[in-house]
C-alpha cells in the first residue's frame, strides 16, 4: 500500500514537471513568434522594395565617359569603355579577386557595376587605373576588378539587361 | 509641517532612511581623490544630455528631406537652439572624456579587482550603450560625415557569418542608409539614454553593495569612512566647478572644434569625402579595424579591443593592493598604454599611408599584447615585490586580507554543507 501511494506521488510529480516544461516551451515559442513582426519591420518595407528597378538610357553616354545613376539608392557607374580601356582589361584577370573582363560584362564597350567599395562602402573616385577609393586606398581597374586593397572583393556587377541596343534595366538580369 | 510630511511618507514609503542609507550617511573612504570625482561627472553629464536632447527633439525633424535643413533652424531660429545643440554636441565629447577618465582611474588603482568585478562589467556595459547612443546620434545632422560614418559602421555587420548581406540591410532598413536609417536611429537615439540610466542605477546598486575603492587598495568598509554628506557632495560640486569652467570654454568659444567640416554638407550618397575620420573618441578603435588586413579579423579586433577591459578581474593575478600605486611594472604599463591609445588615436585621425598602416599595426599588437602578458608581468612582479620586501603595512594589509578571504570561504563552505544536508 504505502509503495502504491509513493509511486502514485512521484508519477504526480513527474507530470507536473513535463507540464511545466511543455508549457514553459509553448510560452516561449509564442513570445518568439509575437517578435517576428517586430524584427520584420526593420526590413525594407514596400516602397523601398520598388526603387529596385532602375532604366537607363546609354546613348547620352560619350565614348570614355561614365555615368552615375541610383540604384536601390546605391551609385552604379556605367562607363563607356575606349577600346584602349577594353584592351587592358582583357589583358589580365584583375589581381586580389581575379575574374575574366568578359565574365563582367554584356557588351565589350559598356561596364556596369555598383559603385560600392566592397570594404567599408565608400563611393571609389574614378581616377588612376579606374577608381580609386579614398577611405582606404582600395583601386580598381577598369573592369572594376580590385588590384590593391584593402578591399576583398571586385566591384559587384548588378543584375542587368539591355532593353534595346542603347537601354538597359538594372535590378533585373 | 515639513517633518510631520516626512513622518507621513516615511510611514507608508522608507524615504528617509533610504536618503540616509545612500546619500547623507553612505560610508565612504576618507582618502578619494579628485580622481574618484569622475563617476558623478558621468552622472551630471548624462542628465545634461537628457535635458538638452530632449529640448532639441521638439524642433529636430527626422526625414532625409527635413534633417539637415531642421539643424540650420535650431541654429538660427530656434531661441537659444544654437545653445542647446552646442550643449548636446559638446556633451558628447564630454561624457567620452569623463568616462575615459573614469575607466583610467579603475585601471591605474585596480579598483576592478574583488569584490568589484560586477561593478566594473555593469560600466563595460554602460560604456558599450553609450558608444551605441553616440554613434546613432551623429547620424541625426544627417551631414556628409553622418551618412558615411553610419554607411561604414553599419558595414562593419557585414562580417555577420552567412547573413551578413542580410543583417546591414535589416539595420539600414534600406539597401543605403536611408530615410528607415535616420528615422530608427533618432528613435534609438531617444530610447538608450533611458536604458542607460536603468544600467547606471545597476551601477549604483552593485557601487553600493561593495563601496568605492580607494588610492591605497586597502578595504576600509569597516574603518576610517566617513560619511558621503557633506564631505563628498562639497567635493563633486568642486569638481564639477572646475569640469563646467572647461566645458563652457568648448560651448561658448570652440563649439565647432568638434564638429568636422565636412559634416556642413548635407549628406551626399553619390559622393564620399575624400578623407572620413569618426569622432576623436572612436578613434583608435577605428585605427585598430583599419591596421588588420581582413576585414573579418578587422571588425573581431575591434570588437575585442572595447571588451578586452571586462577581463582584467581575470588578467590581473597579483595580489597587491592599490593597483599601479604600490606596483612600479604595473604603473608603467598603465602610462605605455595610455600613450599606445594616443598612438592609435593618431593613427586613426591620418589616412591611410604605408608609414601609419605600420605605425597601427604595432600599435594594435602592443594594445592586445599590453592585456595578454598582464597575468604573467603580474604574478612576476608579484614575486619580484616580495623578495625586494614589502613595506610592512602593506604585508600586514595582505595578510588580512587572505584572512578575510578564508574566513568568507568557509562559511560559504559551511553553508553549502547546510544545504545539502
Amino acid at each position: 500500500m504505502m509503495d502504491k501511494a509513493r509511486i502514485q506521488v512521484l508519477s504526480d510529480n513527474d507530470r507536473r514537471k513535463f507540464l511545466i516544461r511543455l508549457t514553459s516551451v509553448v510560452g516561449a515559442g509564442g513570445v518568439a513568434a509575437a517578435c517576428v513582426p517586430f524584427v520584420a519591420s526593420m526590413n525594407p518595407s514596400s516602397d523601398v522594395l520598388a526603387k529596385s528597378l532602375t532604366e537607363v538610357d546609354l546613348s547620352s553616354i560619350t565614348l570614355g565617359a561614365m555615368l552615375t545613376v541610383a540604384w536601390q539608392g546605391k551609385p552604379v557607374f556605367i562607363l563607356h569603355r575606349t577600346p584602349e580601356q577594353i584592351k587592358s582589361a582583357e589583358s589580365s584577370n584583375g589581381g586580389i579577386d581575379p575574374e575574366l573582363d568578359s565574365a563582367r560584362v554584356k557588351h565589350a564597350e559598356w561596364l556596369v557595376v555598383v559603385g560600392v567599395c566592397t570594404h567599408m562602402g565608400c563611393v571609389p573616385n574614378q581616377e588612376g587605373p579606374g577608381w580609386i577609393c579614398h577611405c582606404h586606398g582600395s583601386e580598381y581597374d577598369h573592369s572594376g576588378r580590385v588590384i590593391r586593397g584593402p578591399a576583398p572583393k571586385n566591384l559587384e556587377v548588378p543584375p542587368y539587361h539591355f532593353v534595346t541596343a542603347d537601354k538597359i534595366t538594372i535590378g533585373l538580369a | 509641517m515639513p517633518g510631520r510630511l516626512i513622518e507621513w511618507i516615511d510611514q507608508r514609503f522608507p524615504l528617509s532612511s533610504f536618503v540616509k542609507h545612500e546619500l547623507t550617511g553612505y560610508p565612504t573612504p576618507y582618502n578619494l581623490s579628485y580622481w574618484w570625482n569622475f563617476g558623478f561627472l558621468a552622472g551630471f553629464v548624462l542628465m545634461l544630455q537628457v535635458a538638452t536632447g530632449i529640448f532639441l527633439a521638439m524642433h529636430y525633424k527626422a526625414d532625409v528631406a527635413l534633417s539637415f535643413d531642421s539643424i540650420q533652424h535650431i541654429m538660427r531660429d530656434v531661441n537659444y537652439g544654437w545653445l542647446l545643440r552646442y550643449m548636446h554636441a559638446t556633451g558628447a565629447s564630454a561624457f567620452f572624456f569623463v568616462i575615459f577618465i573614469h575607466m583610467a582611474r579603475t585601471l591605474y588603482y585596480g579598483s576592478y579587482r574583488a569584490p568589484r568585478e560586477l561593478l566594473w562589467w555593469t560600466g563595460q556595459g554602460l560604456l558599450l550603450l553609450l558608444m551605441a547612443t553616440a554613434f546613432m546620434g551623429y547620424l541625426l545632422p544627417w551631414g556628409q560625415m553622418s551618412f558615411w560614418g553610419a554607411t561604414v559602421i553599419t558595414n562593419l555587420f557585414r562580417a555577420t557569418p552567412f547573413i551578413g548581406d542580410q543583417v546591414v540591410i535589416w539595420l539600414r532598413g534600406d539597401y543605403t542608409v536611408g530615410d528607415a536609417t535616420l528615422t530608427r536611429f533618432f528613435a534609438l537615439h531617444y530610447l538608450f539614454p533611458f536604458l542607460i540610466i536603468g544600467a547606471v542605477i545597476v551601477h549604483l546598486v552593485a557601487l553600493h553593495k561593495v563601496k568605492s575603492s580607494n588610492p591605497s587598495g586597502i578595504d576600509l568598509a569597516h574603518k576610517d569612512n566617513i560619511p558621503f554628506h557633506p564631505y563628498f557632495t562639497i567635493k563633486d560640486l568642486y569638481g564639477l566647478g572646475l569640469f563646467l569652467m572647461l566645458y563652457s570654454v568648448f560651448v561658448f568659444f570652440l563649439p565647432d572644434s568638434l564638429i568636422e567640416p565636412a559634416n556642413n554638407i548635407p549628406a551626399n550618397p553619390m559622393q564620399t569625402p575624400n578623407h572620413i575620420v569618426p569622432e576623436w573618441y572612436f578613434l583608435p578603435f577605428y585605427a585598430i579595424l583599419r591596421s588588420v588586413p581582413n576585414m573579418v579579423g578587422g571588425v573581431l579586433a575591434m570588437g575585442l579591443s572595447v571588451m578586452m577591459f571586462a577581463f582584467m578581474p581575470f588578467l590581473d593575478r597579483s595580489r597587491i593592493p592599490g593597483g599601479a600605486h604600490f606596483r612600479p611594472i604595473y604603473r608603467l604599463q598603465f602610462y605605455l598604454f595610455l600613450l599606445d591609445m594616443l598612438v592609435l588615436g593618431y593613427v586613426g585621425y591620418t589616412p591611410p599611408t604605408d608609414q601609419t598602416l605600420l605605425i597601427g599595426e604595432v600599435a594594435t599588437l602592443y594594445y592586445f599584447g599590453s592585456f595578454f602578458f598582464i597575468p604573467f608581468v603580474s604574478k612576476l612582479e608579484e614575486r619580484w615585490l616580495i623578495a625586494r620586501g614589502l613595506p610592512p603595512e602593506v604585508i600586514s594589509l595582505m595578510e588580512s586580507e587572505a584572512r578575510a578571504l578564508k574566513k568568507q570561504n568557509r562559511k560559504h563552505g559551511r553553508r553549502r554543507e547546510e544545504d545539502q544536508a
